[in-house]
């Protein structure tokens, strides 16, 4: 009996089945958005003439009139419903995407509304429910829109509306308005990467030609991020923002607001905490290193915050800090590196001592780079110390044969550097080790001390012992 | 420090702070977590002047060492001199309530909940409530978030001025401009209503209710459908349809596919807010809508609470609201496109059957189950399977028979060893509600021949049921239909076979008694100890240690002993190493 029951396995770990798997959507090719009820009838729209063919003054209005058409929405599910319908309205789209492009005095003041009107129609939806849980965007592919065969045309309709030489920011103003921008960044989270990339230029966009919506668009993305980082953890346009974030920090005038300091260190450092970080780490990286370019007094706080959310299990997001802190060394300027080289170097001595060989082997290659290899020169009296015990160590024991090589030449180097401070600190090596243990043991009598006073304490207030 | 007492003065204070400032984040962590030890040996007075000035003025360090810290402060009354101190502990979690890292922020909130019944209601209002005020007009969202969690906690117990501050400040912060803090109201709703005055249910909380519920982000409205239910109970039936149903409604119909999802999640509780009335005509097509939704997602949300819905309908018309109602959408359910719906609908639907009676299951809901049990997903079908019990009370289940025995051993030869784990777990089960003679029949072969399984897993499982099944139909049926079988395989030329003998008779010796075990189990036993293989042989001195205590004294001087003696002069080391703790529990050393 005994036995049978500690062989059994857990239920629960055992039985693939449990309930929560109910909630997640099985891995489609393509969706659709979320606005569907099943609607039956068949949707008619007749056809107009051709833009070209009716004469100069009429084309307004008929410009108008295919606009109105357009705000049409087909069910692209249905893959056999409507299909002259939906034929006939990707004709229309691709006559206006021609039409904005190429013709002079079309827009007139009434066009902006319906513009706007149509492309809200089109592209602000419910987006699907996604495997978030599963999806793995490395492995997986993403599921497609459905109805991409119109959306592409109305972003890229929308996109030669904004770039037309006609298009007046002024009137447009008002029906592109703050409603609207936080819908089309709801949008990034689209798990189709094409609709990502038009959204990426219809923001940066509007981000260029409104400046009143400027300030806006950053507090938004900033929710975004902030909502990614601490909520929930999944935001599909994240590298997207980032990009359109990049070139406008470019653009920021010196010295910063504070404003953006805050958005720095409050929310793009947090970043990186995010478990998928992989995704946009490149796009993240190219944001922090453009911050120390045009300030670099926030050196200090930037290389403190990634300091402070080194990863600890994740050896892979180890590499990537580790990439990203070589960009930031590379721009350094000495008086900032001396600021932070202490927290800095015990870290890259962790790194260079762990057992995984490529976060080893990464921290190491610091010593391949010109640049850096002069800021040690420089301080070695500070940073030979940080480094050494760690570095005498594995160059002993490490397992990986590579490891050990690298580990030798930075040994070498370093002796190079600074051969006294070298040779004390071999001299040092074992009797440093020796109080090491010494003061651990000092702090376990230490803790044994307080834990037998707790006891005593305990069994006093439970009246065992008289005070 | 120079004036310190007694024994505290063996710790000065710096030793003790240098643990918690020590270089290794791991240390720093054990001796935060080990932080009331310290304050006890500093005494109480010196934990309120050095202790907690320091941890306040410190609070920059790794998340985790915060949130061991945060988890601390909740259970430090006692340690800063009692209630009468306790307000001590309000700056270093008024702090911890400001960080980023949400489960540290969480934490601190927790905490300070927690000793703010400590409080008396004076010091509520002199050290509490201004904490309360600041961190709801702090300038970074983390402090708003806090703020909308301690609310609750302290609106009963102070005067109405106070109070009319504080509702004052939930207001403001269910319109910030930030959607984080909107949401982080819209979750404390239902709680900060409960705490209220009904008259300030009705004036304020409705309003914020119907404003966040029409928020422009769906994160914050699905929220408002939460506290729906809360506010709903609080209401007088009669406001109810006035206060609370157009927003309800809404929701239900809310474009964002997450509400609606929501709205199906809470439909039990929504339900018994409301009550019977408004259920009919309200909720009933509610919920068709919600069967019929658009999103799989939100299907499988409603289809998971059709049988609570239906326990729930006012009785006097139940029966016809399930005909005509909902049992129109479960058929089409069955059909559904999406397995998750489906098989949420199998694993509730079985349940429908107490509430219709037997001549409306026989006629309407068996078809369903039928055509369940032939679903081409193995979790639909395996979900009926395991929910027969309550048809069996019912119809019983040999109207189902002939469509589940196919259905059970299409499971049982699934390609996947999860799905034939599952159908394993359900079988004493099937074999208590089938009856003796309709297992053994039909359903023996399958339980035998998991025992051979290629999945280690499955064998063990498979072992485990025999037990089980001796369990339900007692040591004689096991000795004429599956002993022998089991001992049979102890030839076979696959060691693992044999080693899976080992692990029935294991298993199966307690239950089927003394006489079998010695008579039938413990001879074969005996004879695999001269196994060439090993690992059989030291299974053996496992198994003799395991059956040990079913045999008689006899049988364990003449029998036992000497084969374990045998093998603890093995070659093998394991052999000898189990032979030896057999010998040592079975006392025969």
């Amino acid at each position: 009996m005994s036995s049978a029951a500690t062989t059994s396995p857990s239920v629960d770990k055992v039985d693939g089945f449990s309930r929560k798997s109910v909630r997640k959507a099985k891995q489609k090719r393509s969706q659709s958005s979320s606005q569907f009820r099943s609607q039956g009838k068949p949707i008619e729209l007749t056809p107009l003439p051709l833009l070209k063919d009716v004469p100069a003054p009429e084309q307004p209005e008929l410009f108008l009139k295919k606009l109105q058409q357009c705000c049409t929405v087909f069910d692209f599910m249905d893959t056999l419903s409507d299909l002259k319908m939906k034929e006939y309205k990707r004709s229309t789209l691709n006559e206006l995407v021609d039409y904005v492009t190429v013709s002079r005095g079309y827009l007139t003041e009434q066009a902006y509304p319906e513009v706007v009107k149509m492309v809200s129609h089109n592209i602000f939806r419910t987006l699907p429910p996604s495997d978030s849980n599963e999806f793995d965007p490395e492995e997986d592919e993403p599921t497609l829109e459905a109805s991409w065969p119109h959306l592409q045309l109305v972003y890229e309709f929308f996109i030669r509306f904004l770039e037309s030489q006609e298009f007046q920011p002024s009137i447009a103003k008002k029906y592109i308005d703050q409603k609207f921008v936080l819908q089309l960044l709801e949008l990034f989270d689209s798990e189709d990467p094409r609709e990502r990339d038009y959204l990426k230029t219809v923001l940066h966009r509007i981000y260029g030609k409104f400046l009143g919506l400027r300030a806006f668009i950053r507090k938004q993305i900033n929710n975004i991020f902030l909502r990614f980082v601490y909520e929930t953890e999944h935001f599909n346009g994240v590298a997207e923002l980032l990009e359109i974030l990049g070139s406008i920090i470019n653009g920021f005038a010196l010295p910063l607001k504070a404003e953006h300091k805050q958005f720095l260190v409050k929310v793009l450092i947090p970043l990186h905490t995010v478990r998928s970080l992989s995704l946009f780490h490149a796009q993240l990286a190219y944001c922090i290193v453009q911050f120390l370019e045009k300030d670099p007094t926030l050196t200090e706080p930037v290389i403190r915050g990634l300091l402070k959310f080194w990863p600890k299990t994740c050896s892979q997001k180890e590499v990537m800090f580790l990439g990203e802190l070589e960009e930031i060394l590379d721009v350094i300027e000495p008086t900032q590196f001396v600021k932070i080289q202490e927290p800095l170097f015990k870290q890259i001595s962790r790194c260079v001592s762990s057992p995984h060989f490529q976060v080893a082997e990464r921290a190491l290659y610091y010593w391949n780079n010109e640049y850096i290899m002069s800021l040690i020169e420089e301080n070695s009296s500070v940073i030979l110390p940080i480094m050494f015990a760690n570095l005498y160590r594995i160059s002993k024991e490490h397992w990986n044969p590579a490891i050990v090589a690298l580990v030798y030449n930075v040994l070498k180097a370093f002796m190079e550097m600074n051969s006294t401070l070298f040779d004390e600190l071999t001299a040092s090596y074992k009797s440093d080790r020796q109080r090491e243990k010494k003061k651990e043991k000092e702090r376990e009598e230490l803790w044994k001390k307080l834990e037998d006073l707790e006891l005593k304490r305990g069994l006093r207030s439970d009246g065992i012992i008289p005070t | 420090m120079a004036g310190a007492d007694g024994d505290d003065s063996l710790y000065p204070i710096a030793v003790l702070i240098d643990e918690l400032r020590n270089e290794d984040v791991q240390l720093r962590l054990n001796s935060i977590k080990k932080l009331s030890t310290i304050a006890l040996a500093l005494g109480v007075e010196r934990t309120r002047t050095e202790l907690l000035p320091f941890l306040t003025d410190t609070i920059y360090d790794e998340d985790e060492v915060l949130l061991a810290l945060a988890e601390q402060l909740g259970n430090f009354t006692m340690l800063v001199g009692g209630p009468e101190y306790v307000h001590c502990l309000l700056p270093p979690l008024e702090s911890l309530a400001t960080v980023e890292e949400t489960v540290v922020r969480d934490k601190a909130v927790e905490s300070l909940r927690k000793i703010s019944q400590e409080h008396s209601p004076v010091d509520l209002e002199v050290h509490f409530e201004p904490l309360v005020k600041r961190l709801a007009s702090g300038d970074w969202f983390t402090s708003r978030t806090s703020a909308c969690g301690l609310f609750s906690v302290c609106y009963p117990r102070v005067s109405s001025t106070v109070k009319a501050e504080i509702r004052q400040h939930f207001r403001t912060l269910c319109s910030d401009d930030t959607p984080m803090v909107r949401r982080a109201a819209a979750s404390k709703l239902g709680e900060f209503a409960k705490v209220l005055e009904l008259d300030y249910v009705k004036s304020d909380i409705i309003s914020l209710f119907t404003a966040l519920a029409s928020d422009e982000q769906d994160s914050v409205r699905l929220l408002a459908v939460e506290a729906c239910v809360s506010i709903a109970t609080l209401l007088p039936q009669e406001d109810l349809e006035t206060l609370v149903m157009p927003t309800l409604r809404q929701a239900a119909e809310d474009k964002s596919w997450r509400v609606r999802y929501m709205v199906a999640d809470k439909f039990s509780e929504l339900q018994k807010a409301v009550g019977p009335e408004i259920t009919k005509n309200d909720l009933v097509p509610a919920f068709q809508n919600l069967l019929k939704d658009c999103e799989a997602e939100v299907r499988a949300a409603a289809a998971n609470k059709v049988k609570e819905f239906c326990e729930n309908l006012p009785e006097d018309n139940r029966e016809q609201i399930i005909m005509t109602h909902i049992l129109p959408c479960v058929k089409e359910l069955v059909s559904d496109t999406n397995q998750h719906v489906k098989s949420a609908l199998a694993s509730v639907i079985m349940g429908l059957s107490t509430i219709l009676g037997k001549e409306n299951t026989i006629e309407h809901l068996l078809p369903l189950f039928l055509a369940q049990l032939k679903d081409e997903c193995p979790e639909v079908r395996l979900n009926i399977i395991s929910n027969l019990d309550c048809v069996n009370e019912v119809i019983g289940i040999r109207q189902l028979s002939q469509s589940l025995l196919p259905a059970i051993v299409e499971l049982a030869e699934d390609a996947k060893w999860r799905v034939r784990l599952a159908i394993i777990e359900y079988m004493p089960l099937l074999a208590g509600q089938l009856g003796v003679e309709f297992f053994d029949e039909k359903l023996n072969t399958l339980c035998m021949a998991w025992l051979i399984d290629h999945v280690y897993a499955i064998r063990e499982a498979a072992t485990c049921n025999l037990m089980k099944l001796v369990e339900k139909f007692g040591a004689e049926w096991a000795q004429n239909t599956i002993v022998p079988k089991v001992l049979g395989m102890a030839n076979d030329p696959n060691y693992l076979h044999r080693m899976t003998t080992l692990f029935c008779i294991n298993a199966l010796s307690e239950v089927c008694g003394q006489e079998i075990t010695t008579k039938q189990m413990l001879p074969v036993v005996v004879k695999m100890a001269s196994d060439q293989v090993a690992n059989v042989r030291f299974n053996v001195a496992k198994s003799l240690q395991k059956i040990g205590p079913v045999l008689d004294n006899n049988a364990l001087q003449t029998q036992v002993k000497p084969v374990l003696e045998q093998l603890k002069a093995d070659s093998d080391m394991d052999v000898k190493y189990f032979a030896q703790e057999a010998l040592t529990v079975l006392a025969l050393a």
